[in-house]
């Protein structure tokens, strides 16, 4: 785990990269690094975030500007601008259940090839993904997800990058911390180690690559 | 009573001592307020909370503790946190005991479209497609006619949330279940005939000898 500046973070990221991101209707998002993505001008990104939020807060920043070329998400309707976007085509949405979308986050994260899901059989959502029974069941097959970079928010982040997180906003942030090349996270409050006891740890600091300074 | 008072009353009458219950958002969200506390439900909110309560007083809200929609929202004594996995585990996994959506439409075999209108409405199905498929029991609440178009309607031409029938629907007018896979009247709201409902619904109902009034 190395200490960066937000703007040394996203230096890494390069345009057309993929980008997950946490939180839940901008809740538990690394709002520092939306901010620092903007101020970079980033464009291209392949997006993979829940929702889209609301026009100012969390993702739904990336989406005042041109940054974003594709999503995958499950649920847009409350950011009327990345409506806007995926309806003139200046950026394709690829909305999947939210159950599949943090199971098959949780396949990349943890060397699984994807899962097997009775949601979305006999709706729009099984075309062209194949159907396989088990016991008499039909399930889609939904592949595994990956980013090459999780931009991940926590309420308590150690000295060596263990994280635990709070409220609501623990959210997708732990499995997507698993699931991409790069993970950088920001937290709410870093302390020394010790702090998080190891039994509240949620996600271990070898997971983490980057810790963003605080200040 | 106005049209979602009723329906989140008659919602509310379904839930048992102890159930977890995932409510949508809109009028399922009302039925919390008809909830006695001494049924000791639980109220998941998929967004990773068990032990969902009241909106806060000015004040008291919390920007990391907040609803489905991120709404701020309360924990109540016993509450649970967990991330997103869970979340949908507990949800897919049949571990809800009941949830209650919205809907757009029904239709006579009990099939729910409830998550967009294509060329219109594209917000995405957020969790609803993982609730139907794995709550153990499924409830609409919805009113019974949208622009004066009966939402109960013979086969759904929107798209399905799930190929798994909806157990009960609780409308503004009636409820209706689908035993056997044949949408039936079980109750009328007060002061409502069987002949004024089947008026006003698309979808052919199969009438019990008994239809009761609902009682709220």
């Amino acid at each position: 785990m190395k200490a960066v500046s937000a703007e040394e973070a996203v230096a890494m990221i390069p345009n057309n990269a993929r980008v997950m991101v946490g939180g839940f209707m901008g809740v538990g998002t690394p709002e520092r690094l939306l901010d620092e993505l903007v101020r970079q001008n980033k464009s291209g990104l392949v997006l993979i975030s829940n929702d889209a939020a609301t026009p100012g807060k969390g993702v739904g920043k990336l989406f005042e500007g041109s940054h974003v070329s594709s999503m995958i998400g499950t649920h847009i309707g409350l950011n009327p601008k990345a409506q806007q976007q995926m309806l003139g085509k200046q950026i394709t949405v690829d909305l999947i259940p939210q159950g599949t979308f943090v199971e098959r986050i949780r396949a990349g994260g943890c060397g699984l090839g994807g899962v097997l899901t009775p949601t979305g059989v006999g709706t729009l959502v099984e075309e062209g993904k194949q159907k396989i029974e088990v016991n008499g069941k039909p399930y889609l097959l939904e592949t595994a997800l990956r980013a090459d970079f999780a931009l991940v928010h926590a309420f308590l982040a150690d000295y060596a990058g263990n994280l635990s997180y709070a409220l609501t906003a623990r959210n997708f942030n732990p499995v997507m911390a698993m699931a991409a090349d790069t993970v950088i996270v920001t937290a709410e409050h870093i302390v020394p180690v010790g702090v998080i006891a190891p039994d509240h740890v949620i996600t271990p600091g070898p997971l983490v690559d980057y810790l963003v300074a605080n200040g | 009573m106005d049209a979602q008072t009723i329906i989140a009353r008659r919602v509310a009458k379904e839930l048992r001592p102890g159930n977890l219950v995932n409510l949508g958002i809109g009028i399922p969200t009302l039925v919390a307020n008809y909830v006695p506390a001494e049924l000791k439900v639980f109220f998941q909110s998929e967004n990773g909370l068990i032990g969902t309560g009241p909106i806060p007083e000015q004040g008291m809200t919390h920007p990391l503790l907040t609803d489905a929609g991120g709404k701020p929202i309360s924990a109540l004594p016993g509450a649970a946190i967990f991330d997103s996995a869970m979340s949908f585990g507990l949800i897919r996994g049949g571990h809800v005991d009941i949830t209650v959506l919205g809907g757009l439409q029904v239709d006579a075999a009990g099939h729910l479209a409830n998550w967009m209108i294509p060329g219109k409405m594209v917000p995405g199905m957020g969790g609803a497609m993982d609730l139907v498929s794995g709550a153990k029991r499924v409830i609409v609440a919805m009113q019974h006619a949208a622009k004066g178009k009966s939402k109960i309607v013979a086969r759904c031409n929107l798209p399905l949330t799930s190929a798994r029938a909806v157990d009960l629907v609780v409308t503004d007018l009636a409820v209706i279940a689908f035993p056997g896979g044949n949408a039936t009247l079980l109750e009328t709201a007060p002061g409502l005939t069987v002949a004024e409902v089947l008026a006003v619904t698309d979808a052919e109902l199969t009438i019990p000898d008994a239809v009761p009034e609902m009682i709220l």
